[in-house]
């Protein structure tokens, strides 16, 4: 189990409160898209991803982005039980969606770099630690129940 | 994944922008690296890693210079940097994984300090830059 410190939470919550889900959720998945284009395997009936803008812009990866992100805000919540937080989740992911759990590191990396965009200030090296630590927790949550 | 002409493009004018300032980012970019990744501190025994270490500011230097030739040399990374590559692999023998996390901190800070430049295109011509970068360095553990 992944011990975090005080401070690591802190740091984690503080930013999280700042968050607009909506908006970086969409961002954050757009940019898995854009950035490492294999991603789009999951999302054949998302339309029109042709493009930078196609993908940004378009409103099912809003949609699915928010909803991604908003589950991570649940990590935010249960930062000392994750591997029970996202076991259905996990079971799903493999199961049904058949996910790569490498994919849910490239997110992890895409949430720390629009957290760099939006909150310069914040985001400083320790912060980054943190929230490092947390998506990489999160990842092995979700790859926890694969089999 | 080869860079194409718009990528490029993008990769220079940026590296342009960023000016004498590479140095100061390489620099940061390993800060993050130490804290995030504290594995990859076993490379460095020898060095003081603490906040505004000379000594990491001096190797954030030798990266900085290092990507800037790259970014010169973005039709023959393998050759500009085969000789880096050679460093890293016979005598400093640092397993190529920790390429990918410099990289990821990397783009941290400069999203971090350049956030309207940042765009996802932007981001995806840097994240193939790095990925070219990395594989050239990383070419002659055969």
């Amino acid at each position: 189990m992944v011990h975090f410190t005080a401070e690591e939470k802190a740091a984690v919550v503080s930013l999280w409160a700042k968050v607009n889900v909506e908006l970086v959720g969409g961002e954050v998945l757009g940019r898995l898209l854009v950035v490492y284009p294999w991603t789009q395997r999951f999302f054949d009936n998302f339309g029109n991803l042709s493009s930078e803008s196609a993908i940004m812009g378009n409103p099912k990866v809003k949609a699915h982005g928010k909803k991604v992100l908003t589950s991570f805000g649940n990590a935010v919540k249960h930062m000392d039980d994750l591997k029970d937080t996202f076991a259905e989740l996990s079971e799903l992911h493999c199961d049904k969606m058949h996910v790569d759990p490498e994919n849910f590191k490239l997110l992890g990396n895409m949430i720390l770099i629009v957290l760099a965009t939006h909150f310069s200030k914040e985001f400083t090296p320790q912060v980054q630690a943190a929230w490092q630590k947390l998506t990489a927790a999160v990842a092995n949550a979700l790859a926890h129940r694969y089999h | 994944m080869v860079l194409s002409a718009a990528e490029r493009a993008a990769v220079r004018a940026l590296w342009t922008k960023l000016g004498s300032n590479v140095g100061v980012y390489a620099t940061e970019a390993l800060e993050r690296t130490f804290l995030a990744f504290p594995t990859t501190k076993t490379y460095f025994p020898h060095f003081d890693l603490t906040p505004g270490s000379a000594q990491v500011k001096a190797h954030g230097k030798k990266v900085a210079d290092a990507l800037t030739r790259a970014v010169a040399h973005l039709d023959d990374l393998p050759t500009a940097l085969w000789a880096l590559s050679d460093l890293h692999v016979r005598q400093l023998r640092v397993d190529p994984v920790n390429f990918k996390l410099l990289g990821h901190c990397l783009l941290v800070t400069l999203a971090r300090h350049y956030p309207g430049d940042f765009s996802p295109a932007m981001h995806a011509s840097l994240e193939k830059f790095l990925s070219h970068v990395i594989s050239a360095l990383a070419s002659s553990y055969g």
